[in-house]
């Protein structure tokens, strides 16, 4: 059941948000624990039948229980706090994960309802599979044709939204082989439920063999091939491209964009990082 | 499409022919409403609705009413989330007996009326009916404009319940969040009805809020300062607060959605400079603070109940008021964690992270100030009590998994899956709806005079808290596993398991509404035995209680005078807890007006023409709308007195019933 | 009901008529909420035009397209009618029935002239080319400014009504407390209007 799931990292990132996930609760428990066992000893002591309890209809207050009850949430939450800002900035979905190889970049495109990885160094392109090395970190670049979608592989951790004309950022990183299942997890029609992908994390080897597998590849994507792959599809096959006309992705991007290649601009406080603003 | 003059784009593909559960969905709607308009009919009942009900401007049965659609929409926002339940405990590997574009349907309907059109209209019945009483004032501050409130709302509902046979309803869910709800991505009209029945209804619920703020701050008995306020109008105040800054949010987001719909404009859309991250941060503006409208007042009944129950004073009042105008204003400060996976800064992100946690502190702390409430208290377990209890253990479990998701890295693993679903029905579920029954059970001897049978009470209770924890343990499980939320069907053999636990719990829950079913008409048909005049079945501490059950219309003949909190337990303490004197005056109180009613009636017009782009229809009741205002505002005689002779009549019937039930308890 | 009536920024007439200030409290009290609420409505409006002012999507910029002086004339106009209103808030105080009509007319006239003059704008972008469905800076230009020009025109409304209200009623205690109300609105439409010319025409012109 959790096998490959966050409770089951097969990488860093998912292995530290499933740390972060215990000692969370580990905190909380100090507050949540006490609840279940006062309310408890108090709903079975003080029952309107046993008239043995204390009972003191007047008492509406005690400044210093009042401020243990303000200090120890507060202290826990300020502990918190700490976990917090240093685990968003640790575990930050667009800082690129620390090693020895540069990260293998996979630009990805979300159609309806499928997904497309472009391999921009090894021009070579993807449907349904995402394919790559264990040991070496991803910088997956996203996309979207489509609606809003967002991609979560629960094996690795993370999700971000990818939107059209626009660019965000996802930085995961697989410890060991396997083959495991990410999705798209924001609803976005009748294709929804079928939304899914392989990931399958390679060593070098089985990496390369894909790599040869979709140069042999007789299709191309082009701009008119992406129109065709773009058309809504349910249960799209795994596909392989073995060229990929140079800088398809910043061209889908371009055709929904807004404002493609300018400055990002003040947005409101979310605004994700447009195109050519990754940080 | 065609699209035609007359019809617009209404013409009989609209009928609910595409799958036959949708046209046996819709056959049910259609034969039970002619039903009940046959039985009315029957019961030549339409001149007593019309007269007593309808128009009436009484803030008592205006909340009765609210209250009476919450429990009809509670129905068939259930009957969403049964089939839903049913259908993913079957479709693992196949299709299941619903198609994905029906199951879209129901889970956007399930959401959309489970909030605005049961939990809002509840809390408003509830404030309503409690909130004068409580405060010691003969009314609301504005009367017909609460009839208009509760009507438009009712204009509301009637357009989700119309989708259902006449065309579609939206399949983008309760938050309907474009591009995908943009005409290029769901052309049909339900995403108009969406729209449509959120401004109308969005309206009357702003009206409504208004209402109550200046009831509390203009409206209070002699005395009465804030501080000596009852916990729930405290409540009630900040979420009406709540409302009356927030809903804009809504009214934005679901107004610019709609003209770019219909006017090609390019708020949101993907292409033409359209940006959708702009409807996430107006959405979420009004949704956050949303769930602190529905849970406030939540909270304050809490407050009213467990006092009353455990026979003993609330603990920390001052404390649980700065708790509850914290969360108020806390809530504005938060809406980002709903989408932390859009992208956003590290800085920005945590930022809104530590936000939400502060707001679990005042939380946390009422939850202990309800135990400490308990504390050395004589605890007598009715259901009111019953549901109190079980709201503050399942309730932390909800607040934990609350924090777990407002920590982002962990919302980039459970955000958009079923952990996040299972959360908020954690917080909604107990926080809101047991808060909700609780009220209902304990305010309903108030508003008829006889009290809800015990018996089928606990039994609903158990049903409903096994229930709970039935269909919503599981759906955290799947969480884990990165299981997202709306699914038609999946492909994982091991999530079904989990799937057929939470449909028995959905079953379980049935089984508790069947129950609370029965209740009714047990207790209706008991009421002969259990009615009683007196007013005070609980031993309440606050001034509704310190009328007759029902009240009459003018509430209190005489204005109590207040100067302390719990101002009835205090009265009883001295020893005088009525008071009832040789002479009484007439009472003014406003007429009945029909007003609510048409503009109810018209705006559902408006909403239902502007649907089916029918222009003419559309003019006309939008014409209709402004006319019947102008009408209205050229009306004088629109109060009446009710003679001194008929309030002491009241009154002495009300007296020898308080003092019958004194003779009989000593 | 406090013991001690509050007095209210706008509607301060408790002074001249203590009665009118009890029976008028708790309405102005609400139509005060209500304004915060419409405000707010306004503010996220200004956030979205703010968000939206460079996503001309490869149409005209505002600063290619607003004439500031067109917003100026309309800018005095309506100040101007702020002013009138204001002549007839004095007029209502003294009782003087005909003053209050004639600086209700002029108000009126003032408010229809400010609709004339933005609907003669619109027409002249529209010429242009610069519609609303142009792009998403125009979208929300054109929502922004018919939200406010829709409440100048329901305000003028209200300004007829409150006309044959006077002649039915005369000025009557609930006629001079909606007077006083309308006031509160027409000046707050005032206040947005500010606002939008600082927001939308200012910066346009700045670049």
């Amino acid at each position: 059941m959790f096998q490959d799931t966050m409770l089951d990292p097969a990488g860093p990132v998912s292995a530290a948000t499933r740390d972060l996930l215990f000692e969370s609760v580990g905190l909380m428990l100090i507050v949540v624990v006490p609840v279940f066992v006062l309310t408890a000893f108090v709903v079975w002591r003080y029952r309107a039948g046993n008239t043995s309890a204390a009972y003191t209809p007047r008492w509406n207050g005690s400044r210093l229980l009042e401020m243990g009850l303000w200090t120890v949430p507060v202290t826990i939450v300020v502990l918190l706090w700490f976990v917090v800002w240093n685990r968003t900035h640790e575990l930050d979905p667009y800082r690129t994960i620390e090693s020895d190889q540069p990260p293998l970049v996979v630009q990805v495109v979300a159609l309806d309802w499928q997904w497309l990885f472009i391999y921009p160094e090894e021009e070579v392109a993807s449907v349904n599979r995402l394919v790559f090395p264990v040991g070496r970190p991803l910088t997956i670049q996203l996309t979207s044709d489509s609606v809003m979608n967002s991609l979560l592989i629960p094996a690795l951790g993370g999700q971000i939204y990818a939107m059209a004309g626009m660019q965000t950022e996802l930085n995961l990183k697989a410890d060991r082989i396997g083959v495991f299942e990410g999705r798209n997890t924001m609803f976005n029609g009748n294709g929804f439920s079928a939304q899914t992908f392989t990931v399958e994390a390679m060593d070098m080897a089985g990496y390369q063999a894909f790599l040869a597998e979709a140069r042999t590849s007789p299709n191309a994507l082009t701009e008119e091939s992406f129109q065709t792959l773009a058309e809504p599809t349910v249960n799209g096959p795994l596909r392989l491209y073995s060229s990929v006309a140079p800088n398809l992705f910043h061209t889908i991007m371009g055709a929904h964009g807004s404002m493609p290649h300018t400055v990002a601009e003040p947005d409101m406080s979310s605004a994700p990082h447009h195109a050519d603003h990754a940080r | 499409m065609n699209t035609s003059m007359l019809l617009g784009k209404l013409s009989l593909d609209a009928l609910p022919f595409y799958s036959p559960i949708a046209a046996a969905g819709a056959a049910v709607i259609v034969f039970g409403g002619l039903g009940v308009i046959a039985l009315i009919t029957w019961l030549r009942a339409w001149p007593y609705l019309w007269r007593e009900w309808f128009t009436s401007t009484d803030h008592k049965k205006i909340g009765m009413m609210y209250v009476g659609l919450a429990l009809v929409m509670l129905m068939r926002g259930f009957v969403d989330a049964l089939m839903m339940r049913a259908q993913q405990a079957m479709a693992m590997n196949a299709e299941g007996y619903l198609t994905p574009d029906h199951f879209q349907q129901i889970f956007s309907s399930h959401g959309t009326i489970m909030i605005f059109f049961m939990a809002m209209p509840f809390l408003f019945g509830l404030m309503n009916y409690v909130v004068p009483l409580q405060l010691g004032a003969r009314d609301v501050a504005f009367p017909l404009m609460n009839a208009i409130s509760f009507w438009l709302t009712a204009a509301g509902a009637a357009l989700v319940m119309v989708s259902l046979v006449i065309g579609v309803f939206s399949t983008g869910g309760w938050s309907g969040y474009p591009p995908y709800t943009e005409l290029s991505y769901s052309p049909t009209v339900g995403v108009d009805y969406w729209i449509m029945a959120l401004l109308v209804s969005g309206v009357g619920t702003t009206l409504g809020a208004i209402n109550l703020v200046v009831t509390i701050y203009k409206m209070r008995a002699p005395g009465m300062k804030l501080m000596q306020m009852p916990l729930f109008c405290w409540t009630a105040l900040c979420a009406s607060l709540l409302a009356v800054f927030a809903l804009p949010g809504l009214t934005v987001a679901a107004g610019l959605l709609g003209l770019d719909r219909y006017l090609g404009m390019h708020f949101f859309t993907n292409d033409g400079g359209g940006n959708v991250m702009n409807y996430a941060n107006l959405f979420w503006i009004f949704g956050h603070p949303e769930v602190y409208i529905l849970i406030l007042p939540a909270f304050g009944i809490f407050s009213s109940v467990i006092p009353t129950f455990s026979q003993k004073k609330l603990f920390g009042y001052n404390v649980l008021v700065y708790a509850t105008m914290c969360i108020a204003v806390l809530s504005f400060t938060v809406w980002l964690h709903h989408f932390f996976t859009m992208g956003a800064d590290a800085n920005v992100n945590a930022f809104f992270g530590i936000m939400t946690m502060v707001i679990a502190v005042p939380t946390g702390v009422k939850v202990y100030d309800w135990i400490l409430t308990m504390f050395r208290g004589r605890l007598r377990f009715d259901t009111p009590m019953l549901w109190s209890i079980a709201f503050i253990v399942t309730f932390v479990i909800g607040g934990m998994t609350g924090v777990i998701l407002a920590i982002p890295p962990l919302d980039y693993v459970f955000h958009n899956t079923l952990f996040l679903i299972a959360h908020f029905h954690n917080m909604l579920i107990p926080g809101v709806l047991f808060g909700l029954f609780a009220g209902y059970a304990y305010w309903f001897p108030k508003a008829t005079g006889f009290p809800l049978d015990e018996a089928w009470g606990r039994r609903a209770f158990i049903f409903w808290v096994v229930g709970f924890y039935l269909a919503f343990m599981p759906l955290y499980a799947l969480g884990f596993t990165g299981a997202p939320r709306r699914m038609a069907y999946y492909d994982q053999p091991e999530w079904q398991i989990y799937f057929v636990i939470a449909a028995i719990g959905a079953l379980s829950v049935l089984a508790g509404i069947i129950c609370q079913v029965i209740q009714l008409v047990v207790s209706i048909r008991n009421r002969d035995r259990t009615t009683s005049f007196a007013g005070d079945p609980w031993g309440g501490q606050t001034l509704e209680w310190a009328t007759s059950s029902p009240p009459p219309e003018y509430n209190f003949a005489v204005l109590p005078r207040v100067n302390s909190l719990d101002a009835f337990e205090e009265a009883k303490e001295s020893g005088q807890p009525y008071v009832w004197p040789e002479k009484y005056d007439p009472i003014e109180v406003p007429r009945n007006s029909m007003t609510g009613v048409l503009l109810g009636g018209t705006s559902f017009v408006l909403g239902f023409a502007a649907v089916w782009h029918i222009w003419w229809l559309a003019a006309l009741s939008l014409l209709g709308v402004i006319g019947i205002v102008i009408a209205r505002s050229f009306a004088t005689d629109t109060t009446r007195f009710i003679s001194a002779d008929e309030v002491k009549a009241h009154e002495s019937r009300w007296r020898t019933a308080v003092l019958a039930q004194g003779k009989a308890s000593s | 009901m406090t013991d001690q009536p509050n007095q209210h920024p706008g509607i301060n007439i408790s002074h001249a008529r203590p009665e009118d200030g009890r029976h008028t409290e708790v309405t102005v009290f609400g139509f005060w909420t209500f304004l915060m609420s419409d405000a707010i409505i306004f503010a996220l409006l200004f956030a979205t035009y703010a968000t939206m002012v460079n996503r001309t999507a490869g149409g005209p910029t505002a600063a290619e397209l607003f004439d500031i002086t067109n917003a100026f004339i309309e800018t005095i106009v309506l100040l101007a009618s702020s002013f009138t209103f204001g002549m007839g808030a004095v007029a209502l105080k003294e009782g003087r029935v005909g003053g209050v009509r004639l600086w209700l007319v002029v108000s009126l006239v003032l408010g229809l002239v400010f609709i004339g003059l933005e609907l003669r704008e619109f027409a002249g972008l529209a010429a242009r080319g610069a519609t609303a469905q142009a792009s998403g800076f125009l979208s929300s230009f054109y929502v922004l400014l018919s939200t406010h020009g829709l409440h100048v025109l329901f305000g003028c409304l209200w300004i007829v009504v409150m006309l044959a209200q006077i002649s039915v009623f005369g000025l009557n205690r609930q006629v001079r407390s909606r007077i006083l109300r309308l006031g509160l609105f027409w000046h707050f439409l005032d206040l947005v209007w500010i606002v939008i010319f600082t927001v939308v025409y200012l910066p346009a012109v700045a670049t």
